[in-house]
């Protein structure tokens, strides 16, 4: 019955792994051709790659596990989707019904234990709700904000031997659940308005652009408009990274002359975006002349950190394509020459500081900069490639240098930060396109998380390509150290202690890949991709000294920022 | 300010829990909490009071109309309104206390409901300021045993909360 409301509900393929409650479950899955099942190596990996699986495609990505600790496993991968607002699915075996509450073995609370981490839960309470619970499980997840859903089910109600009518609900009607749709029309009036007469704008636009199939209309819009346009870490792809108006990402790690113009802004147009602590620093001194326009789908979202001037709550592609509609029909123009004084304001900050215009860190050593890293996978996947990454000074860099042009491309957690998210994302993403080119940047020390997983992609003929910039420390952690804590390593080495990651990929039937010296690097890059069809682990020495930068000055304005271990703004 | 916020919401297993969960999650507090089903059966009305200004009053409202479990929700503090609280008291009553305390629970207009040789059950309705100022005026020395309801509350006029 589940497995048929499964495959009645379009789904594809599930991530997990099997076990005593979920047992009746998978040999349903056993005895039926349309749901491809993926095994992982742990139930972590199994909600992340389900969630890349998401995020590549915008489906909802689904996980199967087991009760007890197949449950609390997915708790951080359910956790991470929660944060970044990705639509999930995750069902739970649980233990017989009457078992419940008698500490039974592999018992655990999975509804309770998830509560604070999901968008919904249910508990089957009799196996002829299944199907419906199944249909309202998959709409929730999807519309609205997204979000994960769990569905516990106790092992009796998915018993074989108990049949009921089954039939598939087209539809869900939920009384107390309606998702906004389209924004007042009144206020995107009123923001289109504002929009046309600001003097510094900045587009800053979010996750909910990719989430949302934003990011035409947003080009278009900021096209017609002449405006500058700045990512967040979710929100990068959004809008073209390698176009001019393009000021890169903004906020802690963001460039410069983003998290400058982002301060001098007297309109900020924020749309699928949260105002988040990593994107404002200290909220009462961020963009003090700014009118603020904020598009979300959440009500919740906006108004929560900063206050918005004009909130509309509606979802980005119905906002955004009313608001174009506005500008490409009306009269009114940008005021040309306030925007050109603006641009070349925004120049002359790229110019001194930018990333773009020329190398802001010192690649003249022996040593190979991640940086540099960066670069090459960029130059040499043409910057088509699926990247996703871990947690670290590696996923800043990425998200600083490999300029996404295209939106669900860049798969990283952004909101929890999860170490271990990597490797299984790009399995989710390889599934998602079997023909993709998919790239896993990480480190040493986040590739170890769920490194259990160079087994599936045997499994699964997944041919991704890890880019590991091992630099033999906790890089982001040693530049706090640093930074703050007067370089005091507290527990961010290794001391000797790394595996050799290139007999560690080949004893799962991998190549392995070591690159140490700067001139081979490239050479090495265009060996590791001209291999489509192999996993490669590509074990790079970079630099161990290297921080990240720009990185905003702690408690203050989106302006204050270092540039360099001595520098200043 | 002290708000008054009343939630009709799915009469589900869970749905309390997911309530109470996201005020100790986002670090709101509660000052009481009652909950009971409706006419209809598959509704339960839920009152809460909390304290906060404005916007943290906004947020609360917000992430509680995103739990899929809410119906509806009003912040009966914003208009007119009438609230309840029911207390039950236990005091000892005992030589020239008696009358004393007889008295205090007839100006109060509250009910004694049991009755010992040695002391009272005393019930008594009204607003939360009431109540405590029935206790003040009982006292602590003769207070053995107290309960209180946590406050119901219902919008004066011809405003509705139902589906």
């Amino acid at each position: 019955m589940l497995i048929r409301s499964l495959r009645d509900e379009g789904v594809k393929y599930l991530f997990g792994y099997p076990g005593g409650a979920a047992l009746h479950i998978y040999d349903a899955i056993f005895r039926q051709q349309d749901v491809q099942h993926i095994l992982v190596r742990h139930e972590q990996a199994a909600t992340h790659a389900a969630d890349a699986y998401s995020r590549a495609t915008g489906e909802v990505g689904t996980v199967l596990v087991t009760s007890g600790p197949g449950a609390t496993n997915a708790i951080t991968g359910i956790a991470t989707a929660y944060m970044d607002s990705i639509p999930m699915v995750v069902i739970s075996g649980q233990v017989m019904s009457h078992l419940i509450g008698e500490d039974a073995f592999q018992e655990t609370d999975m509804v309770g234990i998830s509560r604070p981490i999901v968008k919904h839960s249910f508990m089957i309470k009799h196996p002829s709700e299944i199907p419906e619970v199944v249909k309202k499980a998959y709409y929730i997840a999807r519309s609205g904000r997204p979000g994960p859903v769990v569905i516990d089910v106790p092992k009796d109600l998915t018993s074989p031997f108990e049949t009921f009518p089954y039939e598939y609900p087209e539809k869900v009607k939920i009384r107390s659940y309606t998702p906004a749709t389209r924004g007042h029309a009144g206020q995107i009036k009123k923001a289109a308005q504002l929009l046309l007469e600001a003097r510094r704008p900045v587009i800053y636009a979010g996750g909910g652009v990719v989430q949302g199939n934003g990011s035409e209309l947003l080009t278009n819009l900021a096209k017609k408009l002449n405006y500058p346009v700045t990512n967040t870490l979710m929100g990068l792809g959004a809008y073209p990274g390698t176009d001019p108006q393009f000021l890169g990402m903004l906020g802690m790690h963001g460039t410069y002359e983003a998290n400058m113009a982002m301060h001098h802004a007297d309109v900020i147009f924020a749309v699928g975006a949260r105002f988040d602590d990593r994107v404002t620093n200290a909220v009462k001194q961020f963009c003090p002349n700014a009118k603020i326009i904020h598009v979300d789908v959440d009500p919740a979202s906006i108004s929560k950190t900063v206050t918005a001037d004009i909130p509309i709550v509606g979802s980005v592609e119905s906002v955004l394509s009313e608001m174009l509609a506005l500008i490409l029909e009306g009269e009114e123009k940008p005021e040309e020459g306030a925007i050109a004084s603006w641009w070349t304001q925004i120049n002359e900050w790229r110019e001194r500081h930018g990333l773009y215009t020329a190398p802001r860190y010192d690649n003249s050593g022996e040593k190979i900069m991640p940086q540099d890293v960066i670069k090459t996978l960029h130059e040499v996947t043409g910057g088509d490639a699926y990247v996703t990454s871990d947690v670290g000074q590696h996923q800043m860099f990425t998200a600083q240098y490999y300029l996404f042009d295209k939106p669900r491309r860049w798969i990283n957690s952004g909101g929890l930060g999860t170490m271990g998210f990597g490797l299984p994302a790009a399995m989710g993403a390889q599934m998602a396109d079997r023909d993709a080119v998919v790239a896993c940047v990480t480190g040493e020390g986040s590739i170890q998380m769920c490194i259990q997983e160079l087994s599936t992609c045997t499994q699964y003929h997944l041919p991704i390509k890890i880019i590991c910039l091992n630099n033999q420390a906790l890089g982001m952690v040693r530049q706090w150290q640093d930074m703050q804590y007067s370089s005091r390593y507290s527990e961010s080495l290794y001391e000797d202690s790394l595996p050799d990651f290139v007999k560690l990929a080949e004893s799962y039937g991998h190549v392995g890949i070591r690159v140490t010296k700067k001139e081979e690097l490239k050479a090495k890059m265009e060996e590791c991709f001209a291999m489509k069809d192999r996993v490669v682990f590509m074990d790079i020495s970079v630099d161990t000294s290297e921080h990240v930068y720009p990185m905003q000055v702690a408690g203050a304005a989106m302006r204050d920022m270092w540039l360099s271990k001595t520098e200043r703004t | 300010m002290r708000r008054i916020i009343s939630v009709l919401m799915e009469n589900a297993p869970g749905s309390l829990s997911r309530v109470v969960g996201l005020f100790s999650q986002r670090g709101y507090n509660i000052e009481s909490l009652t909950v009971a089903p409706t006419e209809d059966e598959t509704l339960s009305r839920l009152t809460l009071t909390t304290v906060g200004d404005d916007h943290k009053i906004e947020q609360i409202t917000k992430h509680l109309n995103k739990l899929i479990d809410v119906v509806k929700l009003v912040d009966l503090t914003e208009g007119a309104h009438i609230e309840r609280e029911v207390m039950l008291i236990k005091v000892k009553a005992a030589g020239a206390q008696r009358a004393e305390i007889k008295r205090c629970v007839d100006i109060f207009r509250g009910q004694i409901v049991d009755v010992t040789a040695s002391l009272y059950i005393i019930q008594i309705t009204g607003t939360s300021d009431k109540l405590d100022a029935f206790l003040q005026s009982v006292g602590d020395a003769s207070i053995l045993e107290v309960v209180r309801s946590g406050v119901s509350g219902i919008a004066r006029g011809e405003k509705v909360l139902s589906l």
